[in-house]
């Protein structure tokens, strides 16, 4: 049997939603280059609602295509929507990902509130801090 | 195009050493431990190869043992070893920081029972130096353990000088040329060598096929209990039909090794002037002081896993010391022992080749590359940092 399934491997090779993103109204940047992953999702947003979504990913196969799915998954959808969005939603949607691979579907799922946190902040409004990874005390990098 | 550029992890078997082994399979299935005369001719098959693995590494029949592969022979040369070491109280025992794991898992064991370890320095350019071998010899010193060829860069090490050292200071030495044994010349006399590890598929021999020297001074400790195969040393039906076409094909390697060492280093060299053109790149290891066959390079501001899956769907096959191809949370130890730090380990690549590649595959594996890190830097915010002068460049 293969490493990944077809829909990591399609995701991997034909990633949503990749690149830069000028003048985003947020960015959300998670994971470090010494554990071998890092993910960056840029929003647009209006009336709260994600209207366009990019993301740059350093990492493995399972590292591009998670990100790759959580853009497809909240696009369209509602700052609180995309906050509910979790790391299982990200592997039930490509068909599973390899135990030793799933933290780079929590990496995927922090990196959606890491920019939604930032959207936050730079707009003054108020949240619940306790719903946020919080990257400096994170060990998720860790996580296998 | 398809290219497999990985024979350092494994290689196709030649077509001489698959007709032998169907051969010994089919006309020559006795027990070498039978009375009647299949059970001898296939006795007199084993003793043949072993004289002729003798031959080879100039050595007497008797010092040579067929195991399952070369982590069986290396681990049993390094417990034998240290356990006759321990009998004259010495426990003390000297290795390289990138070793194979068969040889650092079994000194891990051995620092469990109570051995004191020390793992040399492989400085910069991935080659340990003797002198630093005679620094750390003690007293103690029952065991140096050090490979002849490293297996993921590619780099060899001074054998010959250290086994001198360790034979004027009378200190066991044990090499594991599983990297080396057909693809480089080995003496065990004249390289001062106790004990050595070679393993069958690594030229185009059987998986499954090991084969160690051991010098007849050294009391071997068995690790398979059971009937009287290889003198007592090592239990189990012996594997006739792999060992006979594993010593096919090492003698092939042997014959052929002038030739085959020019035509690959012709290659080898394309995909490092190739490769080195890509900028924030580095060779892994001396760039002299290396096998014929192996090309191993760090990409800065990308991850390895990433590029191998990508070279794989454009019909290339190598590997990587990447965190997420070794199954562990860091990179390669050896990667990280020449001093190469974590983020630029995991964008690390080794190509393998042997005389079977050719010119145009190297270069169609240098553009392959070339185009492949280019995408995978394009999308990595790493890469943007690096580029923006947020991160500074190591390579």
């Amino acid at each position: 049997m293969a490493l990944y399934s077809e829909k990591v491997m399609d995701h991997f090779k034909n990633p949503r939603n990749l690149g830069e993103m000028e003048n985003p109204d947020a960015v959300g940047e998670v994971g470090n280059a010494k554990c071998g992953d890092i993910m960056k999702i840029y929003l647009k947003i209006k009336d709260d609602v994600i209207t366009d979504i990019k993301f740059q990913t350093f990492g493995c196969a399972s590292a591009i295509a998670s990100s790759s799915i959580a853009t497809e998954l909240i696009k369209g959808k509602t700052i609180d929507e995309a906050l509910a969005l979790t790391n299982k939603e990200v592997v039930d949607s490509l068909d599973g990902l390899p135990t030793q691979k799933i933290h780079c579907s929590v990496l995927a799922e922090e990196a959606v509130k890491s920019a939604i946190k930032n959207y936050y902040d730079k707009n003054n409004i108020e949240y619940d801090k306790s719903k946020f990874p919080n990257c400096d005390e994170c060990e998720s990098c860790r996580m296998v | 195009m398809k290219v497999y550029a990985d024979n350092a992890a494994t290689t196709k078997m030649s077509e001489h050493a698959v007709e032998v082994m169907v051969d010994i399979a089919k006309n020559n299935y006795g027990n070498p431990s039978s009375l009647y005369k299949i059970g001898q001719i296939a006795k007199e098959s084993l003793e043949k190869a072993r004289q002729e693995v003798a031959e080879i590494l100039n050595a007497e029949p008797r010092e040579i043992y067929f195991t399952s592969g070369g982590s069986e022979a290396d681990n049993q040369a390094i417990i034998s070893a240290a356990y006759a070491g321990k009998r004259k109280g010495k426990t003390h025992i000297i290795s390289t920081a990138f070793e194979h794991h068969a040889v650092l898992h079994t000194l891990n064991k051995l620092e469990k029972e109570g051995f004191e370890i020390t793992l040399l320095d492989v400085n910069s350019n991935g080659v340990v130096k003797p002198s630093q071998v005679a620094d750390a010899i003690r007293e103690d010193t029952c065991l140096v353990t050090i490979m002849y060829v490293n297996n993921e860069i590619g780099t060899i090490m001074p054998i010959r000088e250290i086994g001198a050292i360790c034979r004027e200071k009378g200190v066991l030495f044990h090499t594991d040329a599983v990297q080396a044994a057909g693809h480089l010349p080995i003496d065990v006399v004249k390289d001062n060598i106790d004990m050595l590890a070679i393993s069958a598929h690594k030229f185009q021999g059987p998986k499954g096929v090991g084969i160690l020297y051991s010098n007849k001074k050294i009391p071997l400790v068995n690790l398979i209990e059971g009937g009287a195969q290889e003198r007592n040393k090592r239990a189990g039906t012996e594997n006739l039909p792999g060992i006979v076409s594993a010593v096919a094909a090492f003698k092939d390697s042997v014959n052929s090794m002038e030739e085959n060492h020019t035509k690959i280093i012709e290659m080898r060299d394309i995909l490092i002037e190739g490769l080195s053109k890509i900028p924030h790149s580095a060779l892994n290891g001396d760039r002299e002081k290396r096998n014929a066959g192996t090309v191993n390079f760090c990409f800065e501001g990308i991850e390895g896993e990433s590029l191998l899956l990508l070279l794989d769907e454009a019909g290339i096959s190598a590997s990587s010391g990447s965190a997420c191809t070794s199954g562990s949370l860091d990179p390669s130890h050896v990667l990280l022992a020449i001093g190469r730090p974590h983020e630029v380990a995991h964008g690390s690549l080794r190509l393998s080749i042997n005389e079977h590649n050719t010119k145009e595959q190297m270069h169609y594996v240098v553009k392959e590359v070339e185009r492949v890190v280019g995408y995978l830097r394009d999308i990595s915010p790493v890469w943007y940092d690096l580029k923006n002068g947020k991160r500074e460049f190591i390579l």
